[in-house]
């Protein structure tokens, strides 16, 4: 029997180019068992925007649908052009860390405050891994990378709390050990009018896993799972006590008027006055 | 001044811009506030969404452009304006409007740089980095208006080209047209050129066989399944690396698409007289003065031929050539430290002497004696 996710990819793209053990393959099966349960039989509705990195990778060229692989951080920008124009049409962002929130963080935080009807999904691997292994704005405290050879002496960014403070109307954050979380999370942020984000932790074992000491994907995997502590149960620790770990769960999930509705209706009313 | 008739307005030449790209069918904005092109924005704001256009002013002038291209992608035809500054943040994004063959249009209002500069007084030092301002292979179509006329009339021309070749255009204005007040008349009747758009998968979205021919362009969401990207890809859109044989046969055919239909876009103001022996090569603000002066030197007995370039890239070299065999030196003024010059240097290829006039700063213009001057000395 095919795979259920066969009819949303393009066969002649297929194996994916990466590497083994990594995370994005568990993120795409998590979007497309999302996609499929709520009843999309093909990604006709779909446009895919991306930048550079390896989970720009993810809808292109490997989802049959429109996808557009843009510059290095300018997949919102993009998106949000697609989206205003088109506002019938689901518009999804897949982007690494280091796009979203390195060199595109700008647009990430207005695409939030501005509410634009669009889904962000972050694969946050913890380092710049097509580059080769490089410090991430997002990479742990301590962590050796190729440009941190003395260990990362800076903080991590937290993007869920930013995009949440700045106006995402949801936003969430798994990790790949987290599958059906993830998978429901996706299908609520697919459904939201407004802004949605989700963050989805995830394991490089090539360029992040083999110096930070992790023998294998699945200790990665292991540590997610021993490290995440659900938003609800965080909330009654101390500081210190939630210090280095994976704070996972939904930190926003509320209603506001999106900014291509009300760009159209205000379209509307001008010309129809 | 008296205007004639209903069909002639009183504009700024940043709003003539502004009110050219809506009657080209310009029906998407994005844009950053900057001087001297903000009036051009500020226009876009009121009128776009009248005529059922969105205008959205972005974060920054990278947003902008790549919010543009996406507008773009959805089937919209999209504009933004900057000055120095904001068209320095941009030059990634037009290399990949470049690269994907995105249609749109992009207006610099040029003041004096580099980096601030002085923000509200007029210059021409983007004359290269319009051409040459991203990086790899590239070719770049340059309208360069001298009225708040031509910023009506070439803005329209911006987006036709746009369409026609599929491909970034700029409008190159400066901060003297951005902002003079002159009558503007509209033409009844205005040519407008729509995306050529695929009806089926017949003909890939990305190449075709001869180099100057213009693939059809689809719009997402309507179920073409197309690869948009910016890395080297074939005529489907499907990435290709490393292989070099892909990459010379795209990146070749986008150049090809403009620096073969040179003769088709360029466009210039012919003034070559029989008998003159001194030549003049001007551009936007700067050609003002050299028609003053061309007069003025007309009513002494001497005759100075003019090519006034509208559109700089693809660069006319053909016209230069032309004007370089009948006259003994071309004069080249300019609101820079010399670029235009080196272009028609290269031209006239020693045919002639080639002297260039050159300021930079504060605004001051070349005027018209300066040109005389250096024309009598010859």
């Amino acid at each position: 029997m095919e795979h259920f996710a066969i009819k949303y990819l393009r066969k002649e793209c297929l194996p994916t180019p990466f590497c083994p053990g990594c995370g994005i393959g568990i993120v795409i099966n998590c979007f497309f068992k999302a996609i499929e349960e709520l009843g999309y039989k093909d990604l006709r509705n779909f446009v895919f925007c991306s930048g550079i990195g390896c989970s720009a990778w993810i809808p292109s060229p490997h989802f049959k649908a429109d996808s557009i692989h843009s510059l290095h951080g300018r997949s919102i920008p993009i998106a949000l052009g697609v989206k205003l124009v088109k506002p019938h049409l689901k518009v999804v962002v897949f982007g690494g860390d280091g796009d979203l929130t390195g060199i595109g963080l700008n647009h990430l935080i207005h695409a939030a405050r501005r509410n634009i009807e669009i889904t962000v999904i972050m694969v946050n691997n913890m380092i710049y891994g097509m580059t080769g292994g490089q410090v991430a704005p997002t990479t742990p405290k301590g962590a050796k990378t190729t440009t941190t050879p003395y260990g990362n002496i800076e903080k991590p960014i937290d993007a869920v709390k930013l995009v949440k403070e700045a106006g995402a109307v949801y936003a969430a954050r798994w990790t790949t050990y987290h599958v059906i979380p993830l998978k429901n999370s996706i299908k609520k942020a697919l459904t939201k009018n407004g802004f949605s984000f989700i963050e989805v932790v995830s394991q490089c074992p090539t360029a992040y896993g083999r110096r930070a000491g992790f023998k294998n994907p699945a200790e990665m995997l292991k540590w997610f799972k021993e490290n995440a502590i659900h938003i609800e149960r965080a909330k009654a620790m101390r500081q210190e006590e939630i210090e280095g770990k994976i704070i996972v769960g939904e930190f926003a999930d509320r209603e506001a008027k999106g900014l291509s509705e009300k760009i159209h209706e205000l379209i509307k009313q001008l010309q129809e006055a | 001044m008296a205007l004639k008739g209903r069909n002639t307005k009183f504009w700024q030449g940043n709003v003539a811009c502004a009110e050219g790209a809506i009657a080209a069918g310009c029906r998407f904005f994005a844009g950053y506030p900057i001087t001297p092109s903000s009036e051009i924005a500020e226009r876009m704001a009121l009128r776009l969404p009248k005529v059922g256009g969105i205008f959205i002013q972005m974060e920054d002038e990278i947003a902008s452009i790549n919010t543009i291209i996406g507008a773009s992608w959805a089937g919209a035809k999209a504009m933004t304006a900057t000055s120095g500054p904001g068209f320095s943040l941009m030059q990634e994004g037009i290399g990949y409007a470049f690269m994907t063959e995105t249609p749109c249009v992009i207006v610099v209002v040029q003041r004096v740089g580099p980096a601030t500069g002085q923000a509200s007084k007029n210059a021409q030092g983007n004359f290269m980095q319009v051409r040459w301002g991203t990086h790899g292979d590239y070719a770049a179509i340059v309208l360069a208006p001298n009225s708040a006329q031509e910023m009506f009339d070439l803005t329209i021309r911006a987006f036709n080209l746009a369409e026609e070749y599929r491909t970034p255009v700029i409008l190159l204005a400066d901060e003297f047209t951005g902002h003079i007040l002159e009558p503007v008349e509209i033409p009844e009747k205005i040519r407008v050129v729509n995306r050529r758009k695929p009806k089926d998968l017949s003909k890939p979205f990305f190449g075709s066989d001869d180099p100057r021919e213009v693939p059809p362009m689809p719009e997402v969401g309507e179920g073409f399944n197309v690869l948009v990207t910016g890395s080297t890809h074939n005529e489907w859109g499907y990435r290709f690396t490393s292989n070099a044989e892909v990459h010379r046969k795209l990146v070749t055919r986008l150049y090809w698409k403009i620096e073969g239909n040179a003769q088709k876009i360029a466009d210039y103001e012919n003034a070559i007289i029989d008998g003159a022996k001194i030549g003049i090569v001007s551009f936007g603000c700067t050609s003002r003065s050299a028609y003053e002066a061309i007069k003025r030197a007309e009513k002494n007995g001497m005759k100075i031929s003019h090519i006034r370039l509208k559109t700089l890239w693809p660069f006319p070299d053909w016209i230069i050539e032309e004007l370089a065999e009948k006259v003994d030196a071309i004069i080249v003024p300019e609101l820079s430290l010399g670029q235009l010059v080196r272009e028609v240097e290269r031209a006239v290829h020693g045919k002639c002497k080639v002297i260039s006039i050159t300021k930079i700063g504060g605004g001051e213009m070349i005027t018209p004696s300066e040109i005389l001057e250096v024309a009598r000395r010859l």
